[in-house]
């Protein structure tokens, strides 16, 4: 049997719904002082029996996992599934209303980076605030200082006050501080979601050597389905406080995004959702509707209409363009639309989808509408993500039914064989 | 098959009396960093620094001196008035200090105790203790003035119980983190007692020998039954042992005084269980 790091037995979390606690001093006296009087509590709503039956949220619900030593595990699941209030209980920092944790090993808990930064503290003060409050001693913060200070890239501003510090500087200082505790278990909760892309990548690296070559244990919580699969090497998938799933991580991932595409739409709507501040909005995609189809699962090979309608401030040609994303969010390809002509006002246009160019699977797209200048440069009105669609095998499919997933997601067009006279040129 | 081990179990329901004080021996450099990050970042960007930790009881003592010891007359026989006020005042600030400041734990420091675990009492400690910096500044000050009024010979008599500040500093503290620590799990819940806390403490002054001289009171003589009542406030007996002490001013009750201790002791120890006790889910209602 491999040693254990963490032991989840049946916990269940309970939280109250509405005004939590609920209560006033006055509000908790007049109810029991009904309760004595054997009369109704006046603060309930009439026909109530008693505060709360209904009210009441189960967060975790007889949820129970084990995670071995030195493994890496990805936590997935929906907003709401309960994967912030696991890593909570985990690390003490809320108690379960039911069921028991067990720990092997000190604990770093990374549920924010830079917890405890002050912001009048120097980085250097800052370091060892943090790295007490994270659970080390000075001297083991002494030992590693230097070490933490080179990875965080901000040296040269070790001792300028941290409100002076740009965004990505505090979190760069706060994780370095982090994952070089010397802790047995690590819990992170999409702390790499902020600094940029080399410095996401440095992490990644940092805590796959941490947990490769020491042995510790990582849990991590993150929607980027990019970093889950780089990191972990095991996932778990929540889905209303319970286990929905335990296993690989290729396949908990494709789970957790089946349990996201419920919904069987062919009409998205996109008028109310947020945009990017770089879009201008000129133009702005309202909705896309696939008009010919029953559901937005599709065979292999299947062609189908869809219509875009977008709303233009004044009357302009634009153009537009799609990018199809894998199921992990990784763009499989591009597909070009011609150039548009909108009027003032609402404006819509059809396509004509082709699925054969790819691989049976789960796909988003992301609609973007701009336009070029003579010189080429591309000003953005809008880009969202406007239809999610799964293709099935069918008919068409037997050259990919033996799919590799390093085959990527598209099927590029046929190979022309040269023949005849032409092989000599 | 190796036999598994765990390091730490997290429970759903816990008893009574369940202190990490195991995790508490740990946490010396926490604790000692807390309190410097307290202390550094109220003075920071002052132009006067910890200067202001003797500006505030100065202009307090000298309101009390002229309003209180002069014109109402409820000074101190014996002592100049601006001493005695003095030594009232900052005692009792220490005193009133780790009260609210303890008693904002909770409320005050959700974000870094929603998201990280150590243990809560560090929280309430290093914030007792950080008052000791602002006190000690104020006690440095107060010295001086003892020396001026000793070497003007103005009736000063300090004496061996000069010895017993330590204790009546600590109990002071230790009665004031108590209250801040049951004020604090009780907030948790219920934020009323945030807006009696302010007035309160400040209530709480009038009913203690800090803006007048008990003992020049006819109505507090001792054996009389307000005077019993009067002592009962646990604060009393320490200030004035404060007091006589360094003034000679005043008398000492033991009888009191123990008293004093025993309701110090209490206090401390059901702070303690109501704090460890609320620590664990204050996170859901706070």
């Amino acid at each position: 049997m491999d040693e254990l790091a963490i032991r989840v037995e049946h916990v269940s979390k309970e939280y109250r719904l509405g005004a939590i606690g609920g209560a006033t001093l006055k509000g908790e006296i007049q109810a029991k002082m009904a309760k004595l009087r054997h009369k109704e509590n006046p603060n309930l709503k009439i026909g109530e029996k008693e505060h709360g039956k209904n009210e009441r949220f189960l967060a975790l619900n007889d949820l129970s996992f084990d995670i071995k030593k030195g493994e890496t595990v990805g936590i997935i699941g929906r907003n709401g599934a309960g994967k912030s209030t696991i890593l909570k209980l985990i690390c003490r920092v809320t108690a379960p209303t039911k069921g028991n944790i067990y720990l092997n090993g000190r604990i770093t808990s990374m549920l924010e980076v830079g917890t405890g930064f002050h912001p009048e503290l120097t980085g250097r003060e800052n370091v060892y605030l943090n790295g007490a409050i994270l659970g080390m001693n000075k001297a083991e913060i002494d030992r590693k200082f230097d070490e933490i200070v080179e990875f965080s890239e901000v040296g040269q501003f070790i001792d300028t006050p941290v409100k002076r510090y740009s965004s990505g500087m505090k979190v760069k200082l706060a994780f370095a501080v982090a994952s070089h505790l010397d802790s047995e278990i690590m819990i992170m909760d999409e702390v790499l979601a902020v600094g940029d892309v080399a410095f996401q990548n440095k992490c990644i690296d940092r805590m796959k050597k941490v947990a490769e070559e020491e042995g510790r244990t990582i849990l991590y919580v993150s929607h980027n389905m990019a970093t889950v699969k780089s990191l972990c090497n095991r996932c778990i998938v929540l889905s209303h406080g319970q286990v929905a799933f335990e296993g690989e991580t290729e396949e908990a991932i494709a789970v957790y995004m089946q349990d996201e595409n419920l919904d069987n739409t062919t009409f998205f709507d996109t008028s109310s959702v947020k945009r990017h501040p770089k879009c201008s909005q000129k133009h702005l995609l309202q909705n896309l509707h696939m008009f010919e189809s029953e559901s937005c699962i599709l065979e292999y090979g299947d062609k189908f209409p869809f219509r875009i309608t977008w709303k233009s401030e004044n009357a302009d040609k634009l153009l537009m363009k799609m990018v199809i994303n894998g199921i992990d969010a990784t763009p499989v390809g591009v597909i070009f639309g011609g150039e548009l002509k909108a009027e003032k006002g609402i404006n819509s246009a059809e396509f004509n989808f082709n699925t054969s160019y790819l691989v049976p699977g789960k796909y988003t797209v992301d609609v973007i509408l701009y336009d070029e200048d003579k010189a080429g440069n591309m000003m953005f009105h809008d880009r969202t993500t406007a239809l999610r669609f799964t293709v099935e095998h069918g008919e068409k499919s037997l050259k990919l039914k033996h799919w590799f997933k390093n085959w990527g997601n598209a099927v590029l067009p046929c190979i022309e064989q040269i023949i005849g006279d032409d092989k000599n040129v | 098959m190796t036999e598994q081990k765990w390091t730490t179990v997290v429970k759903a329901n816990n008893g009574l009396i369940d202190m990490d004080l195991k995790g508490l021996k740990n946490c010396k450099d926490l604790i000692f960093l807390f309190v410097r990050r307290t202390f550094v970042a109220k003075y920071k960007q002052t132009v006067l620094g910890p200067a202001w930790a003797v500006i505030q009881p100065f202009f307090t003592t000298v309101v009390y001196s002229v309003f209180f010891g002069n014109i109402a007359g409820l000074g101190a026989s014996g002592v100049p008035n601006f001493i005695f006020y003095l030594s009232g005042t900052i005692v009792w600030t220490l005193f009133a200090n780790c009260l609210t400041e303890t008693s904002h734990t909770f409320t005050g420091n959700s974000a870094i105790l929603g998201k990280v675990y150590f243990p809560r009492l560090v929280m309430p400690i290093s914030t007792a203790i950080s008052q000791f910096i602002g006190f000690f500044i104020q006690f440095a000050f107060m010295l001086c003035f003892m020396v001026y009024y000793l070497v003007t010979d103005a009736g000063l008599k300090p004496n061996i119980l000069i010895l017993m500040f330590p204790v009546v500093l600590i109990q002071l503290a230790v009665l004031g983190m108590g209250f801040g620590m049951i004020i604090s799990s009780l907030t948790t819940k219920y934020r009323d007692l945030t807006m009696v806390v302010g007035f309160g403490v400040s209530l709480w002054s009038y009913c203690s020998p800090v803006a007048y001289d008990m003992f020049s009171r006819s109505q507090l003589a001792p054996g009389s039954i307000f005077y019993n009542i009067y002592m009962l406030n646990p604060v009393t007996p320490a200030i004035n042992l404060f007091r006589y002490g360094f003034l000679g001013c005043g008398e000492v009750d033991w009888l009191f005084y123990g008293i004093s201790w025993i309701t110090t002791v209490i206090v401390a120890v059901i702070g303690a269980l109501m704090f460890s006790k609320s620590e664990k889910t204050f996170m859901d209602t706070v």
